[in-house]
């Protein structure tokens, strides 16, 4: 395990690079909205790891509701804040895109607010488990998590639902789309999917390890009630 | 490829916002690194 961190930190790196050669050389330049398009191969693979991660959460937040395992817990945290990092990109890199396009930066549509809201949802989420204290909290913010999940649906079919500014979806929608542009698509979506991935990991690692610091902490508070834990 | 403000703006962030995390994940290793230190010093 030990060695196939830095393999797979070297073959994301190799894909990031070439995902990036991919979107701003390799795939061909969009007739109307010209280069500025290129964004798109930023954007949609950030939103579409951003939901993925936000699953990932779900589901080990019912695992913890009905098992009860710390791995579990620690999962759910782990990808909750890799997920906002993601949103946050793509809740960043979307009024970039729409200012030279729609020539505003934001409009409160269906998909742009409820994309907000998931991520509100999800912040405070981070919030619940960085400030709450007490044997709660994993329960309290699993639940949340639940509730958080629901949105996500929500923010991907809105488009199909509702009358928005936001442009249909790629896949899946009845759009059509050149095949060298999804080919940069999806190489872009792999690499942060691989990103994402390894991020989580180290993100688990350095969770793991604070807690086994918090315990060392605690059970040394309690062989020496006398000194003060840090 | 023409250089365009909002497409260099848009992947310029992307990836201040990966690295700034990432910088949060070191530094919080590093104090717990520290920590560990500490409290095998005791």
């Amino acid at each position: 395990m030990k060695k196939a961190f830095p393999i797979l930190g070297v073959l994301t790196a190799i894909l990031l690079s070439y995902a990036l050669y991919m979107a701003l050389i390799g795939a061909p330049t969009e007739q109307t909205m010209g280069d500025v398009q290129r964004i798109f191969y930023y954007h949609v693979p950030s939103a579409w790891t951003a939901f993925i991660l936000f699953f990932v959460n779900f589901g080990a937040s019912v695992v913890y509701l009905i098992k009860r395992k710390p791995a579990a817990d620690i999962v759910a945290l782990v990808s909750a804040e890799v997920g906002v990092v993601f949103c946050t990109v793509v809740l960043i890199t979307g009024p970039i895109w729409a200012r030279p396009v729609w020539g505003i930066w934001w409009t409160w549509d269906m998909r742009l607010t409820s994309t907000l809201v998931l991520w509100l949802i999800y912040v405070s989420y981070l919030f619940l488990r960085r400030f709450s204290s007490g044997g709660q909290t994993p329960t309290l913010a699993a639940a949340l998590a639940v509730l958080g999940a629901l949105c996500v649906p929500f923010v991907y079919f809105s488009i199909w639902f509702f009358r928005t500014q936001h442009p249909q979806p790629v896949m899946g929608g009845g759009g059509s789309i050149d095949p060298r542009m999804l080919h940069a698509l999806l190489i872009n979506w792999l690499a942060f999917s691989c990103f994402a991935f390894l991020v989580c990991w180290s993100r688990y690692r350095l969770e793991k390890l604070q807690r086994d610091v918090d315990q060392a902490h605690a059970l040394e508070s309690l062989l020496d009630p006398h000194r003060s834990v840090p | 490829m023409s250089g365009n403000p909002y497409l260099f703006a848009a992947y310029a962030v992307t990836w201040i916002i990966h690295i700034a995390y990432l910088g949060t994940i070191v530094s919080r290793y590093s104090r717990l690194q520290r920590e560990i230190e500490a409290l095998k010093k005791k």
